[in-house]
């Protein structure tokens, strides 16, 4: 029985409501459906790199138990019988894994250099296939490539392929196809003994994967290898493997996870400033369906199932839209939009059915939680007064106080004190959204506030305007809200991405003080620059200086990522120029370890300070230092420590190097120079030129391609925004239509309506843009100093792009507007003056 | 002679694919020695390993009593030399690879139960050394000590642990020592048999150790071209004849699966031994098996004439088929076997038929 009222009650409350205003559902249900598929397409592409990560540290470690890791240069490979040979160990196999930079190309190929027989033992998958013989790579001068790296290079079987090695530059031939299962990254494989040899790695290798025998103990055969291991070398679990590689992105996809969580937070005030004004304009039909013994409950209840269709379809339409998004960018930028974390990975696109339906319900979630006060707030309106006319405004009044929003802004604020959880900025983002909500909560107060103060004109459509907003303050709180939403959160990114863009702009200026630098491979570990070349680049015609840098990686911690040891001139007294030091510097006295200037990041990350001692590992021994300095760093997000070159030739006898900073001598133009340069090294290909001027620009490009992402929700941001006013303006010029009518009866003309329309908008949005921009200040500073710090540990200097900001305001507000003055021509068409005996 | 189906391996390890195709190619490949008529084998220098050649294997076969109950066993110990180009300091080189088979034939089990284990020789982790017989991969090892042979295969799913004592002197195959496998003199290897050797150990199966006794035969040979062009595969036995005799006899065949080349020879209880002509042996096949797993029809039962010797050979169990696919590429029948005359069982032995899923590949 019940059943069968339902439908028809429903049909009552909802029904006309959305038949008769089918541009306001259309508007709601975008807003959901934008929310949903933004934060469904980010997590896809997030999940689905972390799948493809983790099935590639999976396959590549392969059943082993333990991984047995040192820093990329390798150790000694004598360490490879020794763990063979303990009782816990049934199979163990050695890897040198290259990142050779490929010629003729700007990529590198991870090689992995393994012994196929060894191999089986621990990954039976690795080279399973009926096509492949493990004795075909026996040969010195073959390899075998991944799918995804034989269609990433264009290559087949048979075909050659050219490796840098030195300045050099060695062929290898494909000689087979690696399993399509087992490998979706890029990769190639050799053999141990010929990548030894080809790739000038003899002697070392710097992986070995274990597998122990039934019974042993992972933890204490890692326990006991500690203790005889060299230093540097470290063994792990696969699972404390994959957990470092995925560590390195977690923050960078948290922070884009938070991001589309923001717009689904606007999509629900979108249906939240939708239904406000909707059951507002509805208050007399329910009162009367009330009055015909509509229960309370019943009424909120059927308002909720509304919100809840809104957001049925809007999810729906999100789920797929979504999808469709996660695919396209899949494609087009790779699982890390671009930023580089998982550059050798081929990503498929992850769904199972609970993530799409997870997404789907929390649209669903979010327009319920939007038309939640509306709703009961219509319940509890007393049907004799909402009868009547003009009670609109009466409905609003429940929220003019100030303390819930101030109280949850200064909630925010105190949160932005809090520590990172386990390396992420989890409570800056609950700081920005408390502060996000308290300003929309405070938004009906301050706009009562601020329209009471708002002079009277003289001018009489503008001073309708201003009565009329006077009178309905909590009215255009709505509407003023949508836009502080949207338009704070564009001004907050805008501000933090400037920042950041003008922080490494500087700090590019710093790093590269000369004039020219040379490179011996643009990518990869095996490119370098023997003694006898880095004689030749000094003394070419044209140098004035030249200063040769050394990179290394070592593996400080076998839970994180390598950090970078570079190794220049430098000393205590010329620091400060060199490197972009941030506070104090000390000079180690003369018997105290040397000198160690660390990167903000690796002082964050290993809680480094000034002063103290810290312990590298340099060829297989610890050596002592004392961190002399922190310098701010942005190319290595794992972390980076100088040392003075000739201090670590000094230690590890190694004298190559992998870059060049060149001062041209006076009189030489930079063209001619590195021309001068590549003919006398005599063999370009693997040595890269470049001035500085064009080192900042691919810099510059790759941070703007990056952050092309944060524009985008930008834009989506504002749209919602002006979807918000729109919404907001044309309820209420709908609900207005028997002012309007009364307006022109005492003889105000159409185009001083639409003055008068045009004014509330300019105001309205002003005001929500006054306001946004205050909160989006104060949500920058989350941002760089919270959020930013806490998930990349580096720092920047806030930097106010304030042209690009003005003139998004002045567009939002034209924007608003002529949405307003639209809105209500709308309005005004048709029997408008009619319309003043619907009052009855 | 000996054979094998590892041979196989080492043909596939002879000449990569691609190396055949880079004709000129910079530096000289691996050079090999050859087998010479003339040499003297030398005991026990020889039963080392003999690095300078192509190929080599130490093959354990034998009847083994547990409980009362008779299995068959099969250790082999396979060393090949990789044709490297260039001259690689590496200590990975792969100058030599060890590969090692054992299984286990127990009609109770119905089928082989088997285990492999390889490993380029290297950082001592395996290896075959000089001058006696000491060939080991990790924990695997087949080595002679005091005259004793010892052999230690701790695999997965069983654990062999055994000596070996030889009872007699060793048996020379082909010219003294000097096996040929085909009508070209190039096809041959040096090859040696022991017969009759006293096998005792611990045979472990699901964790349950139990001590084992029996009668075992060890072949070695080495080579560098032992495989004519035109064989497709071959049929071997190795018996340990009940009066302390021993007979062995290969028959490789063709393409038209007839007779290529043949020999043996036969010891007889007074360690009189001769060798057998091409022309003096002859298989004949009885009983067919067709292998469910993979549809290979095996003849399992035979007629081997050897001189003026007739014999019946009758399997342990018809399923010993040994599928080595995923390792060294081919399937073949080794097992466990009966020599039977006038209905009498005069010997017990190992039978090796290959060729029979796809000609073997060279």
């Amino acid at each position: 029985m019940r059943s069968a009222v339902l439908p028809g009650i429903f049909q009552a409350v909802s029904g006309n409501a959305l038949r008769d205003n089918p541009g306001r559902l259309v508007l709601a249900l975008l807003g959901i459906a934008l929310g949903v598929a933004l934060g469904l397409a980010m997590h896809l592409v997030n999940t689905s790199a972390l799948n493809e990560f983790n099935l590639a540290v999976r396959s590549l470690s392969g059943e082993a138990d333990l991984v047995i890791r040192g820093p990329r240069g390798g150790f000694d490979e004598t360490v490879y019988p020794r763990i063979a040979r303990l009782p816990q160990v049934r199979a163990a196999s050695p890897a040198i894994e290259i990142e050779a930079q490929l010629a003729g190309r700007k990529d590198a190929l991870t090689i992995t250099g393994i012994d196929p027989l060894r191999a089986a033992q621990v990954q039976p998958e690795l080279l399973a296939g009926p096509e492949n013989r493990i004795t075909d790579l026996f040969d010195p001068d073959v390899l075998f490539l991944s799918h995804t790296a034989a269609a990433w290079l264009g290559l087949k079987v048979g075909d050659k392929l050219r490796v840098n090695v030195g300045t050099s530059s060695v062929e290898l031939k494909i000689a087979g196809l690696l399993s399509p299962g087992a490998y979706r990254q890029r990769l190639a494989v050799m053999d141990i003994a010929s990548a030894q040899w080809r790739l000038q790695q003899l002697g070392r290798i710097n992986r070995i994967d274990v597998r122990l025998r039934p019974g042993s103990d992972a933890q204490a055969v890692q326990r006991e290898l500690a203790q005889w291991l060299p230093a540097g070398v470290h063994a792990t679990t696969p699972d404390a493997e994959s957990g470092r590689s995925t560590g390195m992105s977690r923050a960078y996809r948290l922070n884009l996870d938070m991001l589309a969580l923001v717009a689904l937070f606007t999509g629900a005030f979108l249906v939240f400033s939708t239904q406000v004004l909707a059951t507002l304009r509805r208050r007399t039909h329910f009162a009367m369906l009330r009055a015909i013994g509509l229960t309370r409950p019943a009424l909120t209840c059927l308002l909720l199932g509304e919100g809840a269709l809104i957001g049925a379809l809007g999810s729906t339409l999100g789920v797929a839209l979504g999808y469709a998004l996660a695919g396209v960018v899949l494609e087009k930028f790779g699982t890390d939009l671009g930023a580089g974390y998982f550059r050798a990975l081929a990503p498929v696109l992850h769904a199972d059915a609970r993530t799409l339906a997870a997404f789907w319900l929390l649209g669903i979630a979010f327009a319920i939680a939007g038309t939640a006060i509306p709703a009961v707030e219509a319940g509890r309106r007393a049907p004799a007064l909402a009868l009547k006319a003009g009670d609109e405004e009466q409905g609003l009044k429940n929220w003019r106080t100030a303390w819930p929003g101030m109280v949850m802004v200064s909630g925010g604020l105190v949160l932005t004190q809090a520590p990172a959880v386990s390396g992420l900025p989890l409570f800056g983002y609950a700081a920005v959204a408390l502060i996000l909500l308290g300003a929309v909560l405070l938004m009906p107060w301050l706009a009562a506030a601020v329209l009471r103060r708002l002079p009277a004109l003289r001018y009489p459509p503008a001073m309708l305007a201003i009565a009329q907003l006077q009178a309905t303050p909590r009215q255009a709180a709505i509407c003023i809200a949508a836009v502080v939403t949207s338009f704070s959160l564009t001004v907050a990114m805008l501000i933090m991405v400037g920042s950041f863009r003008q922080s490494l702009d500087a700090w590019l200026t710093t790093m590269l003080p000369a004039d020219l630098y040379l490179r011996a491979a643009r990518a990869g570990e095996t490119g370098f620059l023997t003694p006898e070349q880095q004689a030749r680049i000094a003394s070419a015609p044209g140098i004035g200086h030249a200063e040769f840098l050394r990179s290394r990686n070592l593996l400080l911690d076998p839970v994180r990522p390598p950090v970078t040891l570079l190794a220049r001139p430098i000393d205590a007294a010329s620091a400060r120029s060199i490197l972009p030091l941030l506070g104090p510097e000390l000079a180690p006295h003369a018997d105290e370890p040397p000198a160690a200037w660390i990167s903000e990041v690796a002082g964050e990350l290993f809680g480094f300070k000034p002063g103290d001692r810290i312990s590298l590992p340099l060829d297989g021994q610890q050596h002592v230092f004392t961190v002399a300095g922190i310098w701010r760093d942005y190319a290595r997000q794992n972390g980076a420590i100088v040392i003075d070159r000739a201090l670590y030739m000094r230690i590890t006898g190694d004298g190559l190097a992998n870059d060049a900073a060149l001062r041209l001598a006076e009189g030489a133009t930079p063209d001619r120079v590195a021309q001068a340069l590549l003919a006398r090294l005599g063999s370009p290909d693997g040595i890269e030129i470049a001035t500085t001027g064009k080192i900042r620009d691919a810099s510059l490009s790759t941070f703007d391609r990056t952050f092309a992402v944060t524009y985008a929700l930008e834009i989506i941001a504002v749209l919602i925004g002006l979807f918000g006013v729109s919404a907001s303006f044309g309820a209420q010029a709908l609900a207005r239509r028997r002012e309007f009518g009364m307006l022109r009866h005492i003889g105000i003309t159409r185009f001083e309506i639409g003055i008068m329309l045009g004014c509330e908008g300019m105001l309205v949005s002003s005001l929500g843009i006054a306001c946004g921009l205050a909160i989006g200040w104060l949500v920058s500073l989350v941002l760089i100093h919270v959020i930013n710090r806490q998930s990349f540990h580096w720092s920047m200097n806030m930097d106010v792009p304030w042209l690009p900001l003005v003139a998004l305001a002045v567009l939002l507000i034209t924007a608003a507007s002529a949405t307003a003055v639209w809105s209500g021509r709308r309005a005004m068409s048709g029997d408008v003056v009619g319309a003043v005996r619907e009052d009855w | 002679m000996r054979r094998r189906a590892l041979a196989w391996l080492a043909a596939a390890l002879a000449t990569p694919q691609s190396l055949a195709q880079d004709a000129a190619y910079r530096s000289p490949l691996t050079p090999f020695a050859k087998v010479m008529p003339g040499y003297t084998l030398r005991f026990p220098h020889d039963e080392g390993s003999h690095p300078e050649f192509r190929t080599e294997w130490w093959y354990v076969t034998g009847w083994l009593q547990r409980a009362a109950k008779p299995l068959g066993f099969q250790i082999t110990f396979f060393r090949t030399r990789p044709e490297i180009k260039g001259d690689n300091p590496s200590a990975f080189t792969p100058e030599h690879v060890l590969i090692a088979h054992a299984a286990i034939s127990d009609p109770a089990w119905g089928k082989l139960q088997h285990a492999q284990h390889a490993a380029r020789a290297g950082f001592s982790l395996a290896g075959a050394g000089r001058g006696r017989v000491d060939v080991w991969i990790d924990d695997w090892s087949l080595r002679q000590q005091n005259g004793i042979y010892h052999a230690r295969i701790p695999a997965r799913d069983f654990q062999l642990d055994m000596t070996l004592t030889a009872t007699q002197p060793p048996l020379l195959q082909g010219t003294n020592g000097l096996s040929r496998k085909g009508p070209r003199a190039e096809s041959a290897s040096y090859y040696y048999s022991l017969p009759q050797l006293k096998a005792e150990g611990t045979l472990t199966r699901g964790g349950k150790p139990a001590p084992v006794t029996g009668t075992a035969w060890l072949d070695h040979e080495w080579s560098s071209s032992y495989m004519d062009q035109e064989a497709t595969g071959w049929d071997w036995i190795g018996i340990n004849l009940a009066d302390g005799g021993a007979l062995m006899a290969f028959r490789m065949r063709n393409k038209q699966n007839g007779k290529l080349w043949a020999g043996g020879a036969l010891r007889d209880r007074q360690g009189n031994s001769r060798s057998f002509a091409p022309g003096e042996v002859v298989f004949t096949p009885h009983r067919k098996w067709q292998s469910p797993q993979t549809g290979t029809v095996y003849p399992v039962s035979w007629t081997v004439k050897a001189g003026s010797l007739d014999i019946e050979i009758e399997p342990m169990m018809d399923d010993q088929e040994n599928d080595a696919r995923f390792s060294t590429g081919t399937v073949y029948w080794e097992g466990a076997i009966r020599a039977v005359q006038h209905g009498k069982t005069i010997g017990r032995g190992y039978l090796e038929l290959t060729g029979y899923w796809r000609p073997m590949r060279f």
